[in-house]
């Protein structure tokens, strides 16, 4: 029992579940999962759906916060892949084709990996402050996006280019199904092969790890590159969703909605250690929370205050001190460390 | 009524600004400081010394506040005093100096020299007048320096001369320079030194601490040593010359020094290209020009004060710094070294002096801090197959005794020795030609020591080639064949290890009077 309540996903699991149970209590229809001609449909499966982009961008946050970054252009990034995306399908004379679509997706991806190489090149290569560095094509990212559609709304019907929102494969909706297969190809790419630790590594002791030979310039550039890859694709979803470039309104704020995901999650904004799978799980409190704000009634204009509230509960139950006082009211223990051989070493007052 | 005590203080000792008695201070496992006095006089310029981790620092620390002591007593000015932070002892009439200057460089000079202090006339500050009075500060130091410029238009020599003309403007008695000079050149030490001497005519205390011992004995009118946290002696600075204080800084007498045991010198054979070759490396402003060669099989040591450049010159053969002169040949063909990973490609391999910055990834297992150099040469691409990782982690957790033996600890819970063996294993593992080693016995008890010691003789005795930097002479004598002598960032002699050898020769090379 204890080593359950020890695991370090528990608290945002903890969070989930009550946010569900919050809402199946005020409206039983909400666990329901109905099957209309093999599709299935219902409040959970939509959250599934809605939480798509948010997940897409939030995977690449966390690796980019891990390496003691972080990437506020995803934003406008989404908005840029949008456009591009759409005004290929609007130019080209076959906008219902497959290959117009392919074709249309993978321009609008391949222009944000540019971007997140970009920003990569000035964190990693020039050595400018990841918030610095990505806050100019946060800015900037929306004037160019406005540039590709020619400052309109540029709006298509393509049918094929719908499915990504509205479709349904195997019974799940294909935004996703998208989100998904992102989870496992990013999950296999920092697991399988070094590029989890080795991020751990540069974002836990830079100096250190520069010393041990890891090329940690290669790294960092490339894990915003993947950043910028996966809001393009977000931005894609997003833009297949309202079948709209709009410039000025896709993926606004989701760069807060994510970073806030990632540490929900339990991954510090320090950097090192990050965990994909609380980032997951972070993204889907977000989605719920939102979906319950809705459904709750809450009035738009006070949602972000109901969700700031949320979130500094989930934020206070994940805190040592909090939790020390909260078990029994204790004073927060001394951080000791101990080997079995060992005297114990304090962390909290260093010999000089 | 009168007070009588200042009286009565006055008869005690006329002269004392500062005495500090039987000092403790202990961090979890360690005794930082064990009961030492220290005294410090009107008008005296008094040096502290002692390697690395002899307690200077913290004996600093305790006199400016920033660590509460755990018993003895602090009286300035003949008065107790307890400090709970560093604005106690500021108010006790205690200012500090430090190595990076805590002024705002935005503000102009005067400015600066006044902050806090000042002139205020009817319409709030007068600014004409608090200009005019930093000057008259300024002027009374020897400092012609025009008040309304920018402190930032000016050398950082300078910056540190207006930070120690605060000093006076708050009226301190006792004033610390902690490594005043460690970036300055030779005409800003004199600048320096000038107002130091100015200071002390002012009957201002001056605790004086620098790794450049020329300076210690041309400033200083006493010193105190402190060795592993005690006190090793206070000295008037003409009362010992400058063998005596290093033997007394390392802590040990010369005759006894030269007893200790050491490996057998072995032959090396020379005649084949060295595996590494340096020829006029320098980095300006660290370490001036080198030469060197190591040989397969070979340990090279490398002797010399802190500060004396052996970091430096370690760094820039890795390539962890660059190199702004200066050729590398590795086994005869010219190699390019200016990052860890065109190292570690021609098989070089470093460990840092400093291990929980530039070692450790304290957050990561003791096995992914194993595998990490391996790892690194083989790009994220490729991960060492589990395996492999196994065999690796299992063949050296064996090999060095690295305990507790458990490969899924977190690093940063090992003991330092342990992290030091761990650290070595990660070069290891990647079968280096060369190895770096920087101060690897720093900071670790005497038992892994020993088996640091051995490893290094062991695997040169299998054809590997160390550069073995320490500042405990007797280790660097008894693992080395050749040894290079440091000092004042530059190599000064290199002998071969032989039976006529011992630490007073080295301390000897070392101690050398008459560089600059």
């Amino acid at each position: 029992m204890t080593r359950i309540f020890k695991h370090r996903l528990i608290w945002p699991i903890a969070a989930l579940v009550a946010l569900i149970v919050l809402n199946s209590i005020s409206r039983p229809s909400f666990l329901s999962i109905t099957i209309t001609r093999g599709q299935l449909y219902g409040s959970l499966i939509d959250i599934l759906r809605d939480s798509a982009p948010l997940m897409l961008v939030a995977l690449g946050m966390a690796l980019v916060i891990a390496t003691r970054g972080i990437d506020l252009s995803v934003g406008a990034q989404m908005a840029i892949s949008g456009s591009v995306a759409l005004t290929i399908i609007a130019d080209s004379k076959t906008p219902n084709s497959l290959g117009t679509v392919v074709v249309a997706i993978l321009a609008g991806v391949a222009i944000t990996l540019v971007f997140g190489l970009w920003n990569g090149f000035l964190v990693a290569v020039v050595g400018i402050q990841p918030i610095i560095a990505t806050l100019v094509l946060m800015l900037a990212g929306r004037g160019i996006a406005l540039l590709i559609t020619g400052g309109f709304i540029t709006t298509i019907t393509s049918t094929p280019y719908a499915v990504l929102s509205q479709g349904h494969v195997l019974g799940f909706p294909v935004a996703f199904l998208v989100s998904a297969i992102a989870i496992a190809i990013v999950t296999v790419l920092v697991r399988r092969t070094a590029l989890g630790v080795l991020t751990e590594a540069v974002g836990i002791n830079p100096s250190a790890s520069r010393l041990a030979g890891v090329r940690s310039r290669g790294i960092v550039w490339s894990l915003y590159g993947l950043s910028g890859l996966l809001a393009g694709m977000a931005g894609i979803l997003y833009s297949s969703n309202i079948m709209a470039a709009d410039a000025n309104n896709a993926g606004i704020n989701i760069e807060l909605d994510a970073i806030l995901a990632v540490v929900l999650g339990g991954t510090s904004l320090a950097g090192g250690k990050f965990t994909l799978a609380g980032t997951v799980i972070g993204v889907f409190i977000i989605q719920t929370l939102t979906s319950t704000i809705t459904f709750l009634g809450v009035p738009p204009a006070v949602t972000p205050v109901f969700k700031a509230v949320v979130v500094i509960i989930v934020c206070l139950s994940q805190s040592q001190r909090m939790r020390g006082w909260i078990s029994g009211l204790r004073p927060p223990k001394r951080l000791v460390v101990t080997t079995p051989n060992e005297t114990p070493i304090a962390t909290n007052r260093t010999t000089a | 009524m009168t007070l009588p005590s200042r009286k009565i203080y006055a008869v005690v000792d006329n002269n004392v600004v500062v005495e500090m008695k039987g000092i403790s201070i202990s961090f979890p496992g360690v005794k930082a400081l064990d009961s030492v006095d220290f005294t410090l006089r009107e008008g005296e310029i008094h040096s502290l010394l002692g390697e690395n981790g002899a307690g200077k620092s913290t004996l600093i620390k305790a006199l400016t506040g920033v660590y509460a002591i755990d018993s003895g007593s602090i009286q300035v000015l003949g008065v107790e005093r307890r400090f709970a932070n560093t604005a106690d002892a500021q108010s006790a009439g205690i200012a500090t100096v430090y190595q990076e200057i805590n002024l705002c460089s935005n503000l102009s000079v005067g400015e600066n020299v006044m902050l806090g202090h000042e002139v205020r006339g009817p319409f709030g500050i007068d600014w004409k007048a608090t200009h005019a009075k930093a000057s008259t500060y300024l002027n009374e130091l020897g400092l012609h320096i025009e008040p309304r410029s920018p402190l930032s238009s000016h050398s950082l020599a300078i910056q540190q001369l207006v930070a120690i003309s605060r000093a006076v403007v708050v009226d301190c008695r006792l004033l610390i320079l902690d490594e005043p000079t460690s970036s300055l050149d030779r005409s800003e030490v004199e600048q320096l030194f000038a107002v130091m001497r100015r200071l002390k005519d002012r009957n201002v205390a001056i605790l004086f601490v620098s790794h450049f011992l020329d300076q210690v004995f041309e400033i200083s009118d006493r010193m105190t040593i402190l060795r592993n946290g005690q006190l090793e002696g206070e000295y008037l600075v003409g009362a010992i010359n400058r063998s005596t204080l290093i033997s007394k800084m390392l802590g040990r007498e010369l005759a006894e020094l030269d007893l200790i045991g050491r490996a057998a010198t072995r032959a090396i054979d020379r005649s084949g290209a060295p595996v590494l070759k340096v020829l006029g490396l320098g980095r300006k402003g660290s370490i001036e020009p080198v030469d060197l060669e190591v040989y397969d099989g070979e340990v090279l040591g490398l002797a010399g004060l802190l500060g004396s450049g052996r970091t430096e010159l370690a760094r820039i053969i890795y390539g962890a710094d660059r190199a702004d002169s200066g050729r590398v040949e590795v086994r005869g063909v010219p190699a390019h070294l200016s990052s860890p990973q065109q190292s570690a490609h021609h098989r070089i391999a470093f460990s840092s002096e400093d291990r929980r910055e530039e070692g450790i990834i304290g957050d990561l297992t003791v096995a992914e801090n194993l595998v990490l150099a391996v790892q690194a040469k083989r790009g994220w691409l490729q991960k060492v197959p589990r395996a492999q990782q196994q065999s690796i982690i299992d063949e050296y957790m064996v090999a060095l005794g690295i305990k507790p033996n458990n490969p899924n600890a977190l690093i940063r819970n090992l003991s330092g020795g342990n992290q030091q063996k761990v650290l070595l294993a990660r070069w290891l593992a990647t079968s280096p030609q060369l190895l770096i080693l920087d101060e690897p016995t720093r900071g670790i008890d005497i038992g892994a020591k020993a088996e640091v010691q051995q490893l290094v003789a062991r695997l040169a005795e299998d054809g590997m080639g160390v550069i073995f930097i320490s500042s405990e002479l007797d280790e660097v004598l008894r693992v080395s064949q050749r040894i290079a002598v440091l000092r004042d960032h530059r190599k000064v002699a290199e002998i071969d290890n032989a039976a006529d050898v011992g630490v007073s020769s080295l301390v000897e090379l070392i101690a050398k009077e008459g560089a600059a």
